[in-house]
């Protein structure tokens, strides 16, 4: 698949890691802290000589570092590959792209799956809860590691789109321009019920043992009916009924409760692929963390983005019922009320909230040309 | 019709941008595809921004390095504070706003002035249309037939000016094109086009 078209990719990549200091603890929004914070992170193109083409990338929740590009051992490449390459959205030609897995993942970064230092095995539930802000503030410990001092832009859909503002609200200073796609400044009540519908999922299962489950079987059953729920919310009424309508698996019904139906099959298969790469209680933590995000609290709306100086290129997708074009354009409002450069595009897709991640001509252009006039910006 | 209608707009492009003061900060409402925000963003180095419905021509504006809104105009203007910008101009735009009157008050309170560019329902040819011919008029600036205009008042120069008069909004500047040049007598009669820069009293 590389050598196929070589020029036009990335080509293989590895994870590297971030290790604060030893002696250095990392307190959390919540108070509690946790010591020998640890971030993964994969790097694309070259940093210029001002330091000032990086653009760091965020992942959404079912996310991690690797973002483009292949490992030696993998069919399929990076969760963004469609975006982030030599002459893609992210033109890996003219800027130095970063993703780093969030602290409470599962993919290398410190998380619940991650030895405690003081204990010598893995956290469990020990570990802290963790907010979208202390994935930010994780960020920038990286940032600062690979002597960044400001960031072109920050990217990302869903998750990765609240950590985008909230590096804009936190660093003002440091961000030039933001690219939240497909999110919101705050959780509403029915992405936080489907969360803890993820999350009882989860923790119904007996295997679970309140967390205690690294070095035995894993919640595999409770950790795939929660994907599944989120892939129903992550898809739209119309890709649903074109992809599978209500075609069967077998041709007549059986009259049994097995998988018949083809969408079925698909979502079972979807759970199933997820439990063998991600951990049960890293879903439960980031879910958390989303539940948790809140810009406005009660400051009102126009206190949101009160003396962020980032520019804007705020995307949403017509058929997302998850993160609603409603949510974006909220986000919009906050910033015009603060007199900040917005562009808003609302893009047509059938493909709901996944439409981010699915290849888009669309919101390749729109963040190939914000950012190439983010470049001429900074040059003057 | 539709390319001299084209030309007709360039000429407006280079009255809007005499009215324009170099620098300014600007929101074009209805900006289509960004064609009057380049040219004033190139000729008098404005600090501008869009408001659009259609979403294919936000495509072009965001290429040509513009900071545009996805959305309808009688909504898209609330959302900004007070006297932001210079200048906000409904160019070719105003006759498609669902609530003219709103829409403008709402450009003179985020805007210190208001620029406005329309099609002069009153020009002498649509006269003659609708009274010799008996059919809605189509000139040059009205290329439209009933079934297919994407306009939705209709105004004259003459009913701008009473508007403004009532709604103690002061008329500033006003520049009338007929085909390809400026006119200076008669506008009601002659002007295709006209362009209105007002402020509040």
């Amino acid at each position: 698949m590389v050598g196929k078209n070589k020029d036009q990719q990335i080509g293989f990549v590895k994870t590297k890691y971030y290790n604060a200091p030893a002696n250095e603890k990392f307190v959390l929004e919540s108070g509690a802290s946790i010591s020998e914070l640890k971030i993964a992170y994969e790097t694309y193109g070259e940093l210029n000589e001002e330091r000032a083409n990086a653009i760091l990338i965020c992942h959404a929740l079912s996310g991690d570092a690797h973002a483009a590009g292949y490992h030696t051992d993998e069919k399929k490449p990076g969760w963004w590959d469609e975006m982030v390459g030599p002459g893609k959205a992210f033109d890996t030609d003219k800027y130095f792209v970063i993703c780093s897995n969030v602290i409470g993942g599962c993919k290398g970064s410190s998380g619940p799956n991650s030895i405690n230092p003081s204990t010598g095995k893995p956290y469990g539930l020990s570990f802290p809860i963790v907010s979208i802000k202390d994935m930010v503030r994780a960020q920038k410990k990286l940032i600062e590691f690979l002597g960044i001092k400001r960031l072109m832009s920050v990217a990302g859909g869903s998750m990765g789109g609240m950590q985008a503002l909230e590096w804009a609200v936190s660093y003002p200073k440091e961000v030039v321009s933001c690219i939240p796609i497909a999110t919101s400044f705050k959780h509403s009540a029915q992405q936080i019920a489907f969360d803890e519908v993820a999350r009882q999922a989860i923790m119904a299962d007996p295997v679970w043992n309140g967390g205690d489950y690294y070095g035995r079987e894993h919640p595999s059953a409770g950790l795939s009916v929660a994907r599944m729920i989120g892939h129903v919310t992550y898809m739209s009424d119309k890709s649903m009924e074109e992809k599978f309508g209500r075609a069967l698996k077998k041709k007549e019904l059986g009259y049994e409760f097995t998988t018949e139906f083809e969408v079925e099959g698909y979502l079972r298969y979807r759970g199933d692929s997820f439990v063998k790469r991600f951990d049960a209680n890293t879903y439960l933590y980031l879910t958390k963390a989303m539940d948790y995000f809140d810009m406005e609290n009660d400051k009102g709306i126009g206190q949101v983005f009160k003396g962020v100086k980032s520019r804007f290129l705020v995307i949403a997708f017509s058929s997302d019922w998850l993160y609603l074009p409603e949510k974006s354009k909220k986000i919009v409002k906050a910033l015009k009320l603060n007199g900040i450069d917005v562009t808003y595009c609302e893009i047509s897709s059938d493909y709901g909230h996944d439409a981010f991640l699915v290849k888009s001509p669309e919101e390749t252009k729109l963040i190939k040309h914000f950012l190439s006039s983010t470049r001429k910006k900074i040059k003057k | 019709m539709v390319s001299r209608l084209r030309e007709e707009l360039r000429l407006d492009h280079a009255i809007i941008g005499d009215m324009v003061r170099s620098g300014a900060k600007v929101l074009d409402v209805g900006c289509g595809n960004g064609d009057l925000l380049e040219y004033l963003v190139l000729n008098k180095e404005i600090i501008g921004s869009g408001v659009e419905i259609s979403e294919e021509a936000i495509y072009s504006c965001v290429e040509k390095g513009l900071s545009v809104s996805h959305g309808d105009i009688d909504s898209g203007l609330k959302e900004y504070p007070n006297e932001l910008f210079d200048y906000v101009i409904f160019n070719q735009t105003m006759q498609q706003v669902h609530k003219p009157r709103e829409a403008i008050n709402e450009a003179l309170r985020i805007g210190k002035r208001v620029i406005i560019g329309f099609p002069n329902f009153c020009h002498i040819k649509a006269r003659l249309q609708i009274f010799f011919a008996g059919h809605v008029p189509i000139t040059a600036s009205l290329p439209y037939s009933w079934f297919n205009t994407p306009n939705s008042h209709f105004l004259s120069v003459k009913d701008f000016r009473q508007f403004c008069l009532k709604e103690r909004i002061e008329i500033e500047k006003q520049v009338f094109l007929s085909r390809k040049r400026v006119i200076n007598f008669w506008a009601n009669i002659f002007a295709l086009n006209a362009i209105f820069q007002i402020s509040k009293k």
